[in-house]
């Protein structure tokens, strides 16, 4: 079992951090060492918004030894079947346990728009081969020896409308074998809680999605270009009536995951561009818990 | 039908590469209903031709200019117009181009990009709504393609990235996810969404395809 599904047991603290864009993973990898014993889960996000970064698996690699407890994140845009078995077999001998898997954003949203797409597979086939794999099928039926277990995970949008239809496309991912789930980010908790009922009886753990609002400029960069759902005036003007805005973001972000330990299984932690800070809002967490 | 585009005069002078006269083919199907190469088109081709110093010395418009066959027989038809041309111009899509390269022992000249297999609405409006991926879905989902439909031809539900029903890659498009899921829903048919779609056979659409009639035997 990896250490990141055991933290599920008690309350589970997961944090994004990106590969470098560039081959020197100094600056990232001092992040990670200093949440290394801090969260339950790193996730290295796989050319996230379709910009180019470093290898997901590779940087997974770097900040398994630096002591964190990588979750790989695998979208179906870049490569096929073919590439996304090796890569997992990959993983396996890294030793990383863990595989959160995504269908990817288009390219025409990143930084390289005319690549080819490629989605050979969609997300809930991915999971589907990714824990075929792990116990030693591979996706053309024929047996792969000496594999290791997967946990394997994906993503919901608990803002998606209808939201029966994405209701609908988690149970054929959990059905696929997913078992556990990242939301988007959340800023109240009446929406954690409505969101919690409408996924009760899932055989999964969700967790919440928290994202530190820097200030002005990021809530409206959220609100323009990430969010479906705006984030509530009262969090907003918390955050920008502030003196020092992104210390209160932090602070405000810290109380939402204490709050979260009353009702959910977890949560996922998105800095979104503030790696840097992430330390001092597991201190924040900590201090409040 | 095949939607097809003139391409810009400037690319088919680059093409033309000083020949002085040409004979050009058209199509009387697809190419005439979008408007790149039928009996008009072929007209206003002539004159602009004839302002660069290009004499066009014959033109016709078959039936369906990928039908090889009919081609080779027009061609006889034309044999003195087109013995008289440097080369052909062809406004016709890209099957019409070679039907007319792989007939004529002339150079080839296109003059329209192919775009995609379309639905007609209204005249000039033209939708992609399938792909010819060789393994169709349509009984899965609700008679929506979302191999073509969906940029990223998703098969067991949307991604999330939906913006108000419509979607991420181009948002004056509905995501066709929901509006297969609305119209399962209005059939009362949501459980055939359940089923988890296997992995789609891509080797069924590697290029180039072929149909051939079994081979004969015992003659
Ligand atoms: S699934 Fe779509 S692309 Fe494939 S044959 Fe059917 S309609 Fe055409
Ligand atoms: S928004 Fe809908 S149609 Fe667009 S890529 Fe996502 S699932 Fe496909």
């Amino acid at each position: 079992m990896s250490k990141f599904q055991e933290s599920l047991n008690r309350f589970s603290i997961t944090a994004e951090i990106p590969p470098p864009k560039g081959a020197d993973v100094s600056q990232f990898l001092r992040i990670a060492e200093k949440v290394a014993n801090r969260v339950d889960g790193v996730n290295v996000t796989d050319n996230q918004r379709g910009m180019m970064r470093m290898s997901a698996l590779v940087f997974s690699k770097f900040i398994k030894d630096a002591g964190c407890e990588p979750i790989l994140q695998v979208t179906c845009r870049d490569r096929n079947r073919l590439a996304l078995q090796s890569d997992m077999l990959g993983a396996m001998a890294f030793g990383i346990e863990n595989v959160c898997v995504m269908t990817g954003d288009f390219p025409t949203m990143g930084d390289n728009p005319d690549a080819r797409p490629v989605y050979d597979l969609d997300s809930v086939q991915l999971i589907k081969a990714a824990n075929d794999l792990a116990r030693g099928v591979a996706m053309n039926g024929k047996p792969v020896k000496s594999v290791r277990p997967f946990f394997t995970g994906g993503v919901i949008n608990p803002f998606y409308e209808p939201f029966d239809l994405e209701l609908l496309k988690t149970k054929k991912k959990i059905a696929a074998g997913a078992k556990f789930f990242q939301t988007q980010p959340f800023f109240d908790i009446p929406s954690v809680e409505k969101f919690l009922a409408s996924v009760k009886g899932l055989d999964a753990a969700f967790l919440i999605g928290v994202t530190p609002l820097k200030g002005e400029k990021m809530i409206t960069f959220l609100n323009e270009k990430v969010l479906t759902t705006p984030i509530p005036a009262e969090v907003a003007a918390r955050i920008t009536g502030a003196a020092d805005q992104a210390r209160e973001g932090l602070l405000a972000a810290a109380e939402f995951v204490n709050a979260m330990r009353k009702i959910a299984r977890g949560v996922h932690l998105m800095p979104i561009g503030q790696e840097e800070s992430l330390p001092l809002l597991l201190d924040m967490i900590e201090a409040g818990k | 039908m095949i939607i097809t585009k003139q391409k810009p005069f400037a690319e088919i002078m680059k093409g033309v590469r000083g020949a002085k006269s040409l004979f050009i083919f058209g199509c009387g199907d697809c190419a005439t209903l979008c408007r790149t190469g039928g009996e008009a088109e072929i007209a206003d081709m002539t004159q602009k031709l004839a302002a660069e110093g290009v004499a066009v010395v014959g033109g016709t418009v078959p039936h369906t200019t990928c039908h090889e066959l009919d081609v080779q027989r027009i061609a006889r038809q034309h044999k003195e117009e087109i013995g008289k041309s440097d080369a052909i111009l062809v406004l016709a899509c890209g099957a019409g181009i070679q039907a007319v390269g792989d007939s004529l022992d002339k150079p080839v000249i296109s003059g329209c990009d192919s775009l995609f297999i379309g639905n007609s609405k209204r005249q000039m409006n033209f939708y992609e709504k399938c792909s010819a991926c060789g393994d169709c879905v349509l009984n899965e989902t609700a008679g929506l393609c979302p191999e073509t439909r969906c940029p990223k031809g998703l098969l067991n539900g949307p991604c999330g990235g939906a913006v108000r029903g419509m979607c991420e890659v181009d948002q004056t498009n509905k995501c066709v996810w929901i509006e297969i899921y609305e119209r399962l829903k209005s059939q009362g048919r949501l459980d055939d969404l359940m089923e988890i779609t296997a992995p789609k056979e891509r080797s069924k659409a590697n290029m180039p395809h072929k149909i051939e009639p079994p081979a004969r035997h015992g003659k």
